[in-house]
């Protein structure tokens, strides 16, 4: 197991959201879990005001079919009007690009949004899907068997641990 | 873990949902989970998932039911199944087709899901018995047997008033004997921990061995809903006034009918749920029916939720044979 400074990788992730995004009125759509911590990190950055919209993409997945419905699905939960609104989709881990779609499925279900940006905290490449991010915290080169896991302690500080899937 | 109940995989997975008897409290729980997640969506501009999409549900109803029948096709329709009615009271039944022939040539038009009422107890176990390994049953109510989506919708409801089961009284009142949305709801409450339910109605109309099942049985309305935090009233049917079991509806009302004057009895923050469709004056009094207390119309609104929770769960265990 290998630990990476989630800290600093976010405010590398901050920074650049800060010289993108300056002045816009963004919107911030997180998904679970790791992408709604960020996401209401970026909110206090960039002082938006609307609460942080949440979305667990269990519903939109299109591994239905081999993998079923994983145990605990959250509530999806957007509370401003996503019609016309220029969202930040904010995530962890960016790899295949299927949670990407997924949840841009997802906000198109609630409305029609003018733009969506895409923030996340690593990269780590292996897309299947034309997707790539606006803003990235960092960029990582990573055998498929690794995995990559951010979690967020007790005072709020970020943890990025890289450990070999299927290994406990 | 391997599993004699023929409504789980061998992996512990719900595979078909037949009764809540048997049903362990984490399959339960997960339903109820699962269901919150469905809640919202009905107040998005788009108001289904794509989750069951390109997989057919038939709704086969040898019993009529239009209530249910809606609930469970606006259940598979906000999770994008193609949806099939059979009406089979009109259909081949009267034809003389078996109720296995019928269920063989559905599943030759790639059914996925059936969904199933019937008349006879049972009836839906012996689909499921019958069934490829890929197809899922739902038991929409079978005989005097068990309405499972009815038992999840009402705990659900239970669960969003009164947030824990492990302090409530739950009063049950009625025509128990008759009922499979008691026997549901008494399985479901005892499973998810609610240390005190209680069957009440007539000596006539509450069968043996409720105390077995761990319910409290109460003759007298009075000592029923005394202090309750739940009333659920049953639908009495009108059939059994023609037996010998009742006397007549207006005494029923009198003796079992829910008022406000008994309502007063119940805690003051009590809840009053009834399964639809209500007999206005022979179990419940309108007022009490439109008042404060009565969670009615709300508990159709879970009702979809949940069956949309029991439907994809099902769905979910497809690859797990």
């Amino acid at each position: 197991m290998l630990e990476l400074d989630a800290e600093a990788i976010y405010r590398h992730l901050a920074q650049r959201a800060r010289e993108q995004f300056v002045g816009e009125p963004l919107k911030l759509v997180g998904v679970h879990t790791g992408g709604v911590w960020l996401a209401e990190r970026l909110r206090q950055t960039l002082q938006i005001a609307d609460p942080v919209g949440i979305l667990d993409v269990s519903f939109y997945r299109d591994d239905f079919d081999r993998s079923g419905l994983k145990a605990a699905v959250r509530p999806s939960q957007i509370a401003f009007d996503v019609a016309d609104a220029h969202i930040l989709l904010v995530d962890d881990v960016l790899n295949t690009g299927r949670t990407v779609r997924a949840a841009m499925n997802e906000i198109f279900d609630y409305g029609r949004p003018a733009k969506i940006d895409l923030a996340v905290l690593i990269d780590r490449g292996g897309r299947e899907l034309p997707v790539a991010a606006s803003i990235v915290g960092a960029t990582l080169e990573l055998p498929a068997d690794v995995g990559v896991v951010l979690t967020r302690d007790d005072d709020g500080r970020l943890h990025l641990t890289m450990e070999k899937r299927g290994a406990e | 873990m391997p599993s004699s109940n023929p409504q789980l995989n061998s992996n512990g997975e719900l595979h078909h949902l037949l009764s809540i008897d048997g049903l362990p409290r984490v399959v339960i729980e997960r339903i109820l989970t699962t269901a919150d997640s469905f809640i919202n969506i009905a107040e998005r501009e788009v108001k289904s998932v794509p989750l069951l999409r390109g997989k057919s549900v038939f709704n086969l109803f040898f019993e009529n039911s239009t209530r249910t029948r809606t609930t469970f096709e606006i259940a598979a329709r906000r999770l994008s199944a193609d949806v099939f009615n059979l009406d089979i009271v009109r259909s081949s039944a009267a034809k003389g087709e078996s109720l296995l022939d019928t269920i063989d040539n559905l599943t030759a038009m790639q059914a996925d899901i059936f969904v199933v009422r019937h008349a006879a107890s049972g009836a839906p176990y012996l689909i499921a018995r019958h069934v490829a390994p890929h197809v899922h049953v739902i038991n929409a109510g079978d005989g005097r047997h068990a309405h499972p989506t009815q038992g999840l919708l009402d705990v659900y409801t239970i669960r969003h008033f009164k947030k824990e089961f492990s302090n409530l009284t739950v009063a049950i009142v009625g025509d128990i004997l008759h009922s499979r949305v008691a026997r549901s709801d008494i399985h479901a409450l005892t499973t998810l921990g609610v240390p005190e339910v209680r069957a009440v109605g007539p000596l006539t109309l509450l069968p043996a061995g409720l105390e077995e099942m761990g319910v409290r049985v109460c003759t007298r309305l009075d000592d029923g809903i005394r202090d309750a935090d739940v009333i659920i009233m049953l639908r009495l049917q009108s059939e059994r006034m023609r037996g010998a079991l009742l006397p007549s509806a207006a005494e029923y009302f009198a003796n079992y009918g829910l008022t406000q004057e008994k309502l007063a009895l119940a805690k003051p923050d009590a809840i009053v749920m009834h399964p639809g469709p209500m007999n206005r004056g022979v179990e419940i009094d309108s007022s009490v029916a439109d008042g404060d207390h009565s969670v009615i119309l709300p508990q159709v609104t879970f009702g979809i939720a949940v069956r949309m929770a029991a439907l994809s769960i099902v769905a979910s265990s497809s690859r797990m044979q």
